[in-house]
């Protein structure tokens, strides 16, 4: 996600170019919003995708490689869902230019899959209208199935194939059905689409009516309303009750990554530390050994230990969003981002937010106002990311009482964490408002969103969901956090004195004293001052960086990192501590993207900076209120 | 399966529909009874309320996107749920479920559904009329 941010103009096509073999086709898969793109995506490709950005853009390429049945392979470009070919925000100009095959360094597609809602088909038949005018070869895919037979709608695919002059297929993506007829067109001739009668494209009421008439020539039955998208509706967008499920969703899902995933995350501790006693005892001690032992595993090991909690994360976004509900929440919260200035577009980007800001601040791309967007880009790194999960966890493990605090559901470590996510939440609100009020000051544009039917969300795409965040996870505690960890060690160890002087007459300690004048009045001491200069790089190497450090000083050597960390820090310093980095900026890629995304350092500085100073007045004032 | 062209003119409101909003814009207007005033809005739309499409008061772009999302004018639109306070509401229209703001929701402009039962299943497959 963000590895390629720091260098877009790194030739990834070329690259791709090399890999793949000459004779490998290209098709694009076009589709509006809400049709069941990416399913099929993922169902045509499987796990040989990739994601990177459009070269010179911020928008995202996926592309991947369909195996054929007889061996051959085709690589699909999965464009971002459009209404129309009328190209106005950044994604429909990529998807019209690589259609044209006038974006460099993406080829031309020799071939499309056009996919539509058969339960929506009038309306997203007019797509079909700009898309057939391209004149490439063209398989219409209506989606969905099973919900069309189950709705009692349906439909005469011969004769609406012979309207549009190209083939049309019927198919279930989520379910697999009908999958195999794609891979036929694929494997097939591809003829091009035969000349039909098209309507004016410029025309909006025109294409409707073309695509009115087309359905009804082909005996196009809609199916009813969906009977269970309105049951659910009437309760979760109920005046009293629908608030109240959506702060129940919110508080369940918070207290469940914290309740259950403590046990999985003790688990993996345990393991960890029994194998590092194990590695020690095997290998002869010396100085790599102390590297491996000390350094790598106590440090990336430390950090490890939180994949099952950003899992579970990740499994509730993905199920609130394939279940349709994140539309629903996003109708709710409208009201408060209208508040603060904010469009509700502004929600889905904030709420991705909380997994990371990285992705967060790309999904900004499709709020078409420029000022509403530099807003929510420099807001969103303050919701509470998954990066700074495992550093609330330890803390509040670590100093807040296992204590009742609202009856038995919600204790003391929970509410700590709540309130933790609701500093960041608010602190969010107040800068949009200041935003919005002066300098981002801007007329509002119209605010639409598109309510999708419930579904049950597929085990299958939860699953590519959660192994792509493990990756990412895996990647970053193989990358960035092992090499500040063994830069750490490194300076831990030099000038090197064979373990007689303590690690405070380090390179690291001396780095450490140097900056703790200035953490002093926050509760730090000199070794929180080193994990907070290593977290510089991302938040959570703070925890490698303490796991690395207790381990080599000889007073909490056998200590655990919660033990460790209580003879470290009073009671009053956690809580500072911990709104330190509810606040602070501490990720390099969230830097990088901002620049980017913003064209220059100008807004990434200033967001660094009051967000910097936003924290330490923070946890100033924790420290001293907490004493 | 569809009901081909009605008149084109400007048909005059039924009595009771949008009368609070027409109300108030005449004891804006005074004397000058522009016919602006009295077209309804989706505002005036209650949950289960259904209306057809007259135009859009938008800058070309927005009203664009808003057509591709369905809201051609022609077609018929009904009031659904909304989130605490009646704003956004969402619009059934077109087959889809889409929800608007109360200040865009303010410049669709509507007009009564001659053939409108209340509460009869919305029509996903309507062929808007042209006008």
């Amino acid at each position: 996600m963000s590895d390629c941010s720091s260098c877009h103009g790194c030739g990834s096509a070329a690259v791709a170019e090399l890999l793949r073999p000459a004779a490998v086709r290209t098709v694009a898969l076009v589709g509006p919003p809400n049709s069941g793109k990416t399913t099929l995506f993922n169902r045509l490709t499987g796990l040989r995708q990739k994601v990177a950005n459009f070269p010179g853009v911020t928008v995202e390429q996926h592309t991947g490689i369909a195996e054929l049945p007889d061996g051959r392979a085709v690589s699909i470009v999965d464009l971002p869902g459009i209404y129309s070919l009328n190209p106005r925000s950044e994604d429909e100009q990529v998807a019209y230019d690589v259609l044209h095959g006038t974006r460099a360094g993406t080829a031309k597609p020799e071939a499309i899959l056009l996919v539509l809602d058969s339960t929506n088909l009038a309306r997203h038949l007019m797509l079909a209208a700009p898309i057939l005018a391209l004149g490439l070869p063209t398989l219409i895919i209506l989606n969905m199935a099973d919900d069309l037979r189950n709705r009692g709608g349906k439909l005469d695919l011969r004769k609406l194939s012979h309207e549009l002059g190209a083939p049309v297929t019927l198919i279930s993506a989520r379910a697999g059905e009908g999958v195999d007829e794609v891979f036929d067109f694929l494997a097939g001739a591809m003829a091009k689409p035969l000349p039909t009668l098209l309507p004016m494209l410029h025309d909006v009421p025109k294409c409707r009516e073309w695509a009115g008439v087309v359905g009804s020539k082909a005996g196009y039955l809609p199916p009813i309303a969906p009977k269970w998208t309105r049951r659910l509706d009437a309760v979760f967008l109920h005046p009293v009750a629908g608030p109240l499920l959506f702060l129940f969703v919110v508080v369940g899902v918070i207290r469940t990554i914290f309740m259950a995933a403590l046990p999985l995350s003790n688990a993996a501790q345990m393991a960890i530390a029994i194998s590092g006693k194990w590695i020690a005892a095997t290998l002869p001690p010396s100085l790599p050994t102390s590297l491996i032992v000390d350094g790598v595993w106590k440090g990336v090991g430390s950090v490890l230990v939180f994949l099952p909690q950003v899992l579970l994360l990740f499994l509730f976004i993905g199920i609130l969003e394939d279940s349709g509900y994140l539309a629903r929440a996003a109708l709710i919260a409208d009201r408060t981002m209208a508040r603060v200035g904010l469009q509700g577009k502004s929600f889905i980007p904030l709420l991705s937010a909380y997994g990371c800001a990285v992705p967060a601040i790309l999904a900004t791309r499709t709020i078409e106002n420029k000022r509403d967007r530099i807003a929510t880009i420099l807001i969103a790194p303050f919701m509470t990311c998954s990066a700074r999960l495992p550093v609330y966890a330890l803390l509040i493990a670590a100093f807040i009482p296992d204590r009742h605090f609202i009856g038995s559901v919600i204790t003391a470590q929970v509410a700590a964490l709540l309130g933790l996510y609701l500093i960041g939440f608010l602190a969010a609100v107040v800068t949009a408002r200041l935003l919005k009020s002066s300098v981002l000051k801007s007329a509002q544009a119209p605010f639409l969103l598109e309510m999708p039917s419930y579904r049950w969300p597929t085990v299958r795409s939860l699953g590519l969901r959660l192994l792509d965040r493990a990756k990412v996870f895996l990647q970053r505690a193989g990358t960035v956090i092992l090499l500040v960890t063994v830069v750490l060690w490194v300076m831990a160890h030099v000038p090197y004195s064979g373990g007689k002087e303590p690690i405070e007459h380090s390179l690291a300690g001396t780095m450490g004293r140097t900056i703790e004048p200035l953490i002093k009045p926050l509760g730090f001491n000199w070794k929180i001052g080193i994990g907070l200069i290593t977290s510089l790089a991302a938040r959570e190497t703070i925890i490698s960086t303490l796991g690395t450090i207790y381990g080599m000083d000889p007073d909490s050597h056998g200590l655990d990192l919660q033990k460790a960390l209580r003879q470290d820090l009073t009671p009053g310093g956690a809580v500072a501590l911990l709104i330190f980095f509810a606040f602070a900026m501490q990720c390099m890629s969230t830097v990088a993207v901002v620049r980017r995304e913003t064209g220059g350092w100008k807004w990434p500085i200033l967001q660094f900076a009051y967000m910097g100073v936003l924290a330490y007045v923070g946890a100033f004032i924790a420290f001293h209120a907490i004493g | 399966m569809e009901k081909k062209t009605r008149s084109q003119n400007v048909r005059p409101l039924d009595k009771d529909f949008g009368r609070a909003h027409t109300k108030t814009m005449l004891q804006l207007s005074g004397n000058k009874k522009s016919p602006e005033a009295l077209l309804a809005s989706l505002v005036d739309l209650r949950k289960g309320d259904a209306a057809i499409l007259d135009r859009i008061d938008m800058p070309t772009e927005d009203a664009r996107r808003l057509m591709e999302l369905g809201f051609v004018p022609g077609t018929r639109i009904t009031a659904g749920n909304s989130a605490p306070g009646g704003d956004p509401r969402v619009f059934q229209v077109d087959g889809s479920e889409i929800a608007l703001r109360r200040d865009t929701a303010r410049r669709l402009k509507v007009r009564p559904d001659k053939h409108a039962k209340p509460d009869e299943p919305h029509k996903p497959l309507r062929t808007p009329r042209i006008a």
